[in-house]
């Protein structure tokens, strides 16, 4: 970590949670509000973190999402373990999803999440393997 | 506008008390939420047959004014008792997403 490094918010998000799910998304954003990071900043990353929270909850047996700050950039760090991705472009394709019809049903798996983060993002990286995936997301303030 | 009166003017059900004044700037329609993340935004009424507890998350991530639960679809106690504590209001009425999006219109809602 350099010393332009400011703060590090941390959350353990729990696959199948749907009672809880948005809730680090939701910190993460009040946070950032009450900093008075400007509100199109604040609404990216609100987006990112919520469909990467949301991910875990679906798509992974359990992980955590950090949101760093630093005083150029934020950073949106989500890491899981479970099955990870096969076909990582095929994840990114909008659309694509293998979201069960019980979760589709309450409006997940609109296949529009991975595709979302990368959009709302200036830098997006995933690494994704049998044991698990991680996304690195990046925003510049 | 209170939400009271809000919901008089548009013929809906206020699913529990507040004194929030309603804010509206905006309506988006639709029930996928990867979609309503990405085009609703903030003090705008989301219209959606959606009622799992969720809804709230997106709708206090995005700053929404409300959420408006169409086709008389029931809203579980635990939606409500997450709408309560983030004070985010939630209508309900036997109409059609349409119907209420028109009647929004008519109310100088564009
Ligand atoms: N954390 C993850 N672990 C395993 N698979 C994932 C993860 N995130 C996404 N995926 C896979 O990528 C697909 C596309 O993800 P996304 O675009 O968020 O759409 P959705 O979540 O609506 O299915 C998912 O359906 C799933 O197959
Ligand atoms: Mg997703």
């Amino acid at each position: 970590m350099t010393e332009n490094f400011l703060k590090r918010y941390s959350f353990n998000i729990v696959a199948n949670d749907f009672i809880n799910a948005g809730k680090a998304s939701s910190a993460i954003k009040g946070n950032l509000k009450s900093m008075g990071i400007n509100a199109h900043i604040v609404r990216r990353i609100a987006i990112i973190s919520y469909e990467a929270e949301i991910n875990i909850v679906i798509h992974s047996i359990g992980g955590q999402l950090h949101c760093d700050l630093y005083h150029d950039k934020i950073v949106i760090t989500s890491t899981d373990v479970g099955p990870g991705i096969n076909d990582i472009e095929m994840a990114m394709t909008e659309g694509f999803s293998t979201a069960p019809e019980s979760v589709r049903e309450l409006g997940f798996g609109a296949g529009m999440g991975l595709p979302n983060m990368k959009k709302y993002s200036d830098d997006f990286k995933i690494t994704s393997g049998s044991k698990g995936t991680e996304i690195v997301i990046t925003i510049f303030l | 506008m209170k939400t009271v009166e809000f919901a008089q003017n548009l013929n809906l059900e206020l699913l529990f008390s507040t004194d929030k004044d309603m804010n509206v700037e905006g309506v988006y329609v639709g029930d996928l939420l990867s979609i309503v993340m990405a085009k609703a935004k903030q003090n705008y009424a989301w219209i959606t047959i959606q009622t799992h507890i969720n809804i709230v998350a997106v709708a206090d991530l995005l700053d929404l004014s409300c959420i408006i639960v169409v086709e008389n679809m029931e809203v579980e106690e635990e939606t409500l008792e997450k709408a309560k504590e983030l004070d985010i209001p939630i209508f309900k009425t036997k109409e059609s997403a349409y119907s209420v999006a028109c009647n929004l219109f008519k109310m100088g809602i564009k």
